[in-house]
């Protein structure tokens, strides 16, 4: 009662200013709590496999390496306003890479590999917006699942393909995931925080105006494309590590779809959202499936479906909108004066 | 040429099953602007229904045909209906929900038919090959080539000749003119998904003998028709079915001449004529 009050009373007498000021100033000192926050969580995650068996410690392990492709998601979907439904395939490009290397450098080649596959593959997606967006990464998707199954060699076709063994203990595993996803979350919290993560929201906000003032847009989401793919592929050298076995299977359609969901339902916009979102998407599908054997995909629609309906903006809050906004645009429906 | 005569016969039955499914995809698209992923699913209801009632009888097809069509038209309706709270242009959400009324569809389909790929019993009369310049060919197939091309002309007329036509154009052209004009929105989008899942339907019956009833029948036929649909251009009847056609024969006399890249020309060609088109599509493709 008394802020609904005194919230009136500025607006009355114009102290608006004032309150946005002091907004400011607390986000200013509240600077420090957010790292010390992610500082208490990572203690905690990393205390993590004392305390379970190394079954647990295997899954979590799983959980994290998804997590990190749906920070990639996340990064596209929220940020860059490039819904896409297709990192699974610089994901399994990371992976496959990864699998044919050992050693400290197998984490460098599938970063390497999977930004190189989202830089070929950068034309096809940024001339596009919207719904086309979701068409073309699903192709591409598909495209990487049939290449994954068809070129044995260095795939191992559907067979899989078995990876030589990195550190010794599941809990050693998890604890190199940890890290690498950590340090990947910390440098991609960062980056949105500096300019490069504005110009980001302003092309996805606004691309007519940014265009107008000069900003290159599209060399800006081919770099946020790489980077993703970059990120994606550091999943899939994690996810090599942690279950020391690859297949087309890990990258199938209906991934991609829960990824899209976990993202959603962390709020795309929030990086840590999105990475617990999808974690929790896909411990919820392995639960369920262990739970109900065979129902699982009915209850995993509901989900699906009371997502989209009660969290279309995600636990975040996102404008999602902006998203549609050039397609409506584009079919005539223009009330703005710029185009 | 003699060998490729079966897959290229093959590839045009294959390309009119998959110009039936697109073209519900292409009206969904076109008109509501909905990329629903649950279309494969309504073909599925159809191709489910195809295994059920027909007995090897003549009697059971219509019985079939009406079955089908009117469950996946019931369902295309329901999807209108749980679309509507959401926005017009909110594609993210129209995929989450359409995906995961697949998936819970798919279950309760997978939970009343079982997990098995079902066979599928034609009319007894069609269920034996005739010779065709030499070659023995599946009956059914042929009878099928010409009910599919009858559909498509059908369709065809449909959308230029007729009153509902003109509307599905106009509404894919200028949906804010359309409503200005008295039309009601939500009724041509409950109409057009309704027809949706009735050509979903109505090719899910005839093409069980071709693409038959089972688990991963959904994702098959919506990922094809996705692809069918980009290639076709998105709004165009003619380009639906040249890109039909296309992809049925490189899914057949490809894989006889190509077997090892049939499959990834398929998706290259889709990525390549997307981004190829891909400034041309903010303005608008073409028209029908």
């Amino acid at each position: 009662m008394e802020y609904r009050v005194s919230e009136q009373s500025e607006r009355t007498i114009g102290l608006g200013s004032l309150r946005q000021r002091r907004l400011v100033a607390e986000r200013r000192g509240g600077v420090k709590r957010p790292v010390l926050v992610l500082a208490v969580a990572a203690a905690l995650a990393a205390a993590v496999p004392w305390f379970v068996d190394d079954y647990t410690t295997a899954t979590l392990s799983r959980l994290l390496v998804l997590g990190l492709v749906g920070l990639s998601v996340a990064l596209l979907t929220g940020v860059t306003g490039l819904p896409t439904l297709g990192q699974t395939a610089p994901f399994a490009a990371g992976a496959y890479a990864a699998a044919h290397v050992d050693g400290p450098a197998r984490l460098v080649a599938a970063i390497g590999i999977g930004a190189a596959f989202a830089l070929v593959a950068a034309p096809l997606v940024v001339y596009a917006r919207g719904v086309y967006v979701l068409m073309i990464t699903l192709a591409i998707g598909e495209l990487a699942i049939t290449v994954a199954g068809r070129w044995k060699s260095v795939t191992g076709g559907t067979d899989g393909l078995v990876a030589a063994p990195a550190l010794d203990t599941d809990r050693g595993r998890y604890l190199y995931a940890l890290a690498v996803v950590g340090v990947i979350v910390a440098l991609v919290l960062l980056a949105l925080r500096s300019p490069a993560g504005l110009l980001l929201r302003a092309s996805r906000d606004d691309e007519a105006r940014m265009r107008a003032s000069g900003h290159p847009v599209t060399a800006y989401l081919t770099g946020a494309y790489v980077a993703a793919g970059g990120i994606a592929g550091a999943g899939g050298a994690l996810l090599v590590t942690t279950q020391q076995y690859v297949s087309p299977a890990d990258f199938s359609f209906d991934t991609a779809a829960l990824l899209l969901l976990g993202v959603v339902i962390g709020g795309a916009g929030s990086m840590l959202g999105a990475v617990a979102g999808t974690a929790l998407v896909f411990a919820a599908r392995d639960w369920l499936s262990g739970l109900l054997p065979g129902h699982a995909p009915l209850l995993l629609g509901v989900v699906f479906v009371l997502t989209a309906y009660l969290l279309p903006r995600g636990v975040a809050g996102f404008d999602w909108r902006r998203i549609g906004r050039r397609d409506r645009a584009a079919k005539g429906v223009l009330w703005r004066t710029s185009s | 040429m003699d060998p490729y005569l079966i897959p290229a016969l093959d590839g045009v039955a294959y390309g009119l099953l998959l110009f039936v499914v697109a073209a519900g995809l292409v009206l969904s698209f076109g008109v509501a602007g909905i990329l629903n992923l649950a279309h494969g699913t309504l073909y599925a209801i159809g191709a489910y229904m195809a295994a059920w009632l027909a007995d090897g009888g003549w009697a059971a097809v219509p019985l079939a045909l009406v079955a089908g069509v009117v469950a996946s038209t019931a369902a295309g309706t329901a999807l209108a209906g749980l679309l509507t709270p959401v926005k017009r242009g909110d594609h993210l959400t129209q995929a989450l929900l359409t995906f995961g009324l697949a998936l819970a569809g798919g279950s309760l389909l997978v939970s009343a038919f079982g997990p098995e790929d079902l066979p599928v019993r034609v009319p007894a009369a069609l269920d034996r090959p005739i010779d065709l310049a030499g070659h023995p060919y599946a009956a059914y197939r042929l009878v099928f080539i010409v009910v599919a091309l009858v559909i498509a002309v059908g369709l065809y007329l449909a959308v230029t000749r007729t009153r509902a036509g003109m509307l599905v154009r106009a509404a894919v052209d200028d949906p804010q003119m359309v409503a200005c004009l008295g039309v009601d929105p939500t009724r041509v989008r409950v109409g057009v998904l309704a027809v949706s899942g009735a050509l979903a339907g109505l090719a899910g019956v005839l093409g069980a003998p071709i693409i038959g009833p089972g688990p991963s029948t959904a994702a098959t036929v919506l990922l094809l028709s996705l692809v069918v649909v980009v290639l076709g251009g998105l709004n165009s009847v003619g380009g639906t079915l040249l890109a039909a056609l296309a992809v049925g024969e490189i899914q057949t006399i490809g894989v006889a001449l190509l077997p090892t890249t049939a499959p990834f020309l398929l998706y290259a060609a889709m990525a390549l004529i997307l981004a190829a088109r891909a400034r041309g599509l903010l303005r608008r493709w073409s028209t029908a």
